[in-house]
């Protein structure tokens, strides 16, 4: 028994690895560039990344409780970009009051969401293709309803863009990253202390013992890929914050930033393991190599692109090499 | 035969799967305060009857009637919540979850819909006590033996106060000891006025444990019978419709064994954690059974040899050479072979045909640059479901259709046909109903003839004695006795298990 408690008392490390992993990264990826450039050192850099990423952060959320199911959304980006379309036409055009757009828009999202969990568990189609029409029909509404990028100059989505909050140390941070970092408590919460979290979990370990064991499998899929789709509207609502415009063409390929974000952050892309926590490390990882590149001012953006790439690989490999033992 | 006293009813219930009729007019009833065993050979339709009762499968025609209301569940949730709580024959939980989780998902104790962590420790552990299981409940399941899994999911379906309890083979990786614990629990239970469905293919632990039995076969009713009402004889008799052929030939033939070249050696060999060092011969031709409580090492031991895991001291020689045994690779490429106990996650590929997972092995170790032909695929393939009665004898069925013995036996073949020269079986007969159960024996007697050196772990001592020239007694991770099987008897390989163990 002595050594099966040693064996088993080794094994949550073990778990904690991959975000580890990213933890150190990201601390030396700031060290290095703190080390390169004066500017690089103040906090405020750091709360950048929050400011600039906090929609993608609300994304990433989502896209990690589907990825815990072992399931994947790609219509995120789409659902990012019709958010802001339709609140800037709402807005606009129709002239709705800011609250009743906002309500309008998490709904969308939700809807469109359940849709493609629905599809998935009962037509028991492939979640890669379910999503993947997802994309596709929200891309196309998007252009349906404007093929410009209007700007919104409501009072109440101005006001949420502008106000800053003050941190100590003369920095400060923007409502979206509260928000933000509010659906990341919830998010956490509901994971590890709710019986809906942990049949997230069950489900991504195996669904068919979750199905034997008599745990709620239908109700539960659905419902991730409904919180995935809200999470993006949301996330929309924070890019409008971001950037006052509704653009069709805005959030292409966000998909793919989000499932990086949240394989770097350490879920297991099969399911059944991760953390949100996880996720957060993994946006702040894209949005540092963002920023160093931004700072180093040389090197084209796409080498974002080459050393988000590089990451994720190490990262697979390394889960791989965990799961193995 | 309505009676109002059963609890539950299940009237001409006919399940067809595409090309079996896996049951055919099948009626079976439960009373409170009964355990109930329902018999029958690998693949006779038992845990069929139980997934058309649970809600798992739907059925083709007939009445399922609980507790006086007709029901048709349409997924295990419900029969749940009617109050069967089932542990399924395959062990089918939730590796990347903690012990305690496992137990308790889908009713976790809560606080404001807040899961109360502690609490659920607290009654994992006093739950898993009761079975006498004393481990840390937040480990992942997925590091915990089979044998500790098989405890959870019973743990699990005893925490509901349910009125029917389905138990499908529940001791099938379980040692004596456990077992034991198993039906005082079962009894008990049944004296709280439960009705217990029991499934198992040890006609003894039947006898010991239940009032009334139901045995099918080929998917029919073969009738029910109370147990006075019946022999264990009568009992195999009706299972497999035929009398079955003594086993003492077998006993007499292994013990005569005259010892060949040696064939594998090792000195000192060891795995922290896993297995103190040890040395141990084996010889061509020879059967060594490995004999020792769950945990004890026995697996690990077996891992070591076949490069499942590698060891970090000692030396293993394969005739008289040192080898580095570090991958399974390396095993194989010594012509020793794994069959593992573990045949779910370790075995078997369950969306791939009988005859592909009985290639799968021989492939690997010819390299995917020279594949077998088909045709010799099919030969091969139809040899062994012939030598080895899987059934149905369909080489083209998906491995995950067959009823869990016939899935054994196709891991079984896939071994056999790399002709090893080691053969190690880890609990080669769990599951396996008792007529299959006498032909791997005598398989096992005849591949040691033929000169290969086998080596055999199973929980069933008395197994283990009959086919072994020799016993390899482990204890707490340890070889602590070899002994040459004259005329062991399982008490003195007992009394060397106890001795010096505290507990
Ligand atoms: N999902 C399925 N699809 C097709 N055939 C199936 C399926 N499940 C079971 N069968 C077939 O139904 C028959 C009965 O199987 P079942 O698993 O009920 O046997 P069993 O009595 O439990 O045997 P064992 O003792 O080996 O567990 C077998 O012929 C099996 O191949
Ligand atoms: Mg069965």
């Amino acid at each position: 028994m002595t050594a099966l408690a040693r064996v088993t008392a080794y094994r949550p490390q073990q778990r904690h690895l991959p975000m580890l992993a990213t933890l150190a990264l990201l601390v030396g990826a700031y060290a290095y560039g703190a080390s390169q450039y004066t500017a690089f050192g103040s906090g405020q850099v750091v709360f950048n990344l929050f400011i600039n990423y906090s929609w993608l952060l609300v994304v990433a959320v989502g896209m990690t409780f589907v990825i815990l199911t072992g399931g994947i959304d790609l219509s995120v980006g789409s659902v990012v970009a019709l958010s802001t379309v339709l609140s800037a036409e709402l807005l606009g055009e129709q002239g709705w009051p800011a609250a009743a757009v906002v309500v309008a828009v998490l709904a969308v999202g939700l809807l469109l969401g359940t849709g493609m969990g629905a599809l998935i568990h009962y037509f028991e189609i492939q979640p890669f293709i379910a999503t993947l029409v997802g994309l596709f029909f929200a891309r196309g509404l998007c252009l349906t309803i404007s093929t410009e990028a209007p700007s919104i100059d409501d009072g109440f989505f101005t006001v949420i863009a502008q106000t800053q909050i003050p941190l100590p140390g003369d920095s400060h941070v923007s409502i979206s990253v509260l928000i933000a970092l509010a659906v990341v408590a919830v998010a956490g919460y509901l994971l590890h202390h709710t019986r809906f979290g942990r049949t997230v979990y069950a489900v991504g370990g195996s669904e068919q013992s979750a199905v034997l064991m008599g745990l709620k499998v239908a109700r539960t899929k659905v419902s991730v890929y409904a919180l995935s789709g809200f999470c993006s509207a949301l996330g929309g609502l924070l890019l409008v914050f971001y950037k006052l415009s509704g653009d069709p063409l805005s959030a292409i390929g966000t998909e793919l930033d989000a499932i990086a974000a949240v394989v770097i952050g350490g879920t297991i892309l099969s399911g059944g393991s991760g953390y949100v926590l996880g996720t957060v490390l993994g946006v702040l990882v894209l949005g540092m190599i963002q920023t160093l590149i931004d700072f180093d001012g040389t090197l084209s953006s796409w080498w974002t692109k080459i050393v988000i790439g590089g990451l994720l690989f190490a990262f697979i490999v390394l889960q791989r090499l965990i799961a193995r033992r | 035969m309505t009676d109002p006293r059963a609890i539950l009813e299940m009237t001409g219930i006919r399940k067809e799967f595409p090309g079996v009729v896996a049951l055919d007019g099948v009626d079976f009833r439960m009373f409170p305060g009964e355990v109930h065993a329902l018999m029958g050979e690998n693949g006779a339709g038992k845990s069929t009857l139980i997934k058309t009762l649970t809600g798992v499968h739907g059925i083709d025609a007939g009445t399922i009637v609980l507790g006086g209301e007709p029901v048709a569940f349409g997924e295990p949730s419900q029969a749940q919540h009617a109050g069967v709580s089932t542990v399924y024959q395959e062990v089918n939980l939730l590796p990347n979850l903690s012990v305690a989780e496992n137990i308790f998902i889908g009713r976790e104790p809560r606080r404001f819909g807040r899961i109360d962590w502690s609490a659920m420790r607290r009654r994992a552990e006093v739950l898993l006590a009761g079975l006498d299981l004393h481990l840390d409940v937040s480990a992942d399941l997925g590091t915990q033996s089979i044998a500790v899994r098989q405890m959870v999911a019973i743990a699990r379906a005893l925490d509901v106060s349910a009125r029917v309890l389905v138990l499908d083979e529940p001791t099938s990786s379980l040692d004596a000891g456990e077992v034991e614990r198993l039906l005082k629990v079962v009894r008990t239970l049944r004296d709280e006025g439960m009705a217990v469905l029991f499934v198992s293919h040890f006609i003894d632990q039947v006898f010991a444990v239940a009032d009334r039995m139901t045995v099918l076969r080929n998917g029919k009713l073969v009738g029910e019978y109370r147990i006075e009402d019946i022999t264990p004889v009568d009992l195999v008799t009706k299972m497999i419709g035929k009398e079955l052929e003594a086993l003492e030939d077998i006993e007499e033939a292994t013990h005569r064994h005259s010892g060949g070249e040696v064939f594998l050696r090792t000195e000192g060999l060891s795995r922290k954690g896993a297995i103190a060092p040890f040395s141990l011969e084996i010889r061509s031709g020879e059967v060594v059974g490995l004999a020792g409580l769950l945990g004890s090492g026995r697996t690990e031991l077996a891992r070591l040899l076949f490069g499942a895991d590698h060891a970090d001291g000692g030396t293993l020689r394969i005739d008289g050479d040192p080898v580095a045994m570090r991958t399974p690779r390396s095993g194989m490429a010594h012509r020793i072979a794994y069959c593992s106990e573990d045949r779910k996650t370790e075995g078997l590929v369950g969306e791939l045909t009988v005859r592909e997972n009985i290639v799968l092995a021989l492939q690997a170790a010819r390299g995917w640059t020279r594949p077998l032909s088909r045709r010799r695929q099919d030969e091969l393939a139809a040899r062994y479901i012939d030598a080895l009665d899987i059934r149905p004898a369909a080489p083209e069925a998906l491995v995950q259709d067959l009823s869990g013995g016939n899935q054994q036996k196709v891991l079984l073949a896939r071994w056999l046909i790399t002709e090893p020269r080691l053969l190690i079986l880890d609990e080669p007969t769990r599951g396996i109903d008792i007529g299959a159960k006498t032909e791997i024996q005598r398989l096992v007697a005849k591949l040691s003839d033929d000169g290969v050196a086998v080596l055999f772990i199973s929980a069933e001592l008395e197994e283990v004695l009959r086919l072994s020239h020799r016993v390899v007694v482990l204890r707490d991770r340890e070889v602590v006795a070899q002994k040459d099987n004259e005329s062991l008897t399982p008490d003195e390989i007992m009394a060397v298990i106890a001795e010096g163990s505290g507990t």
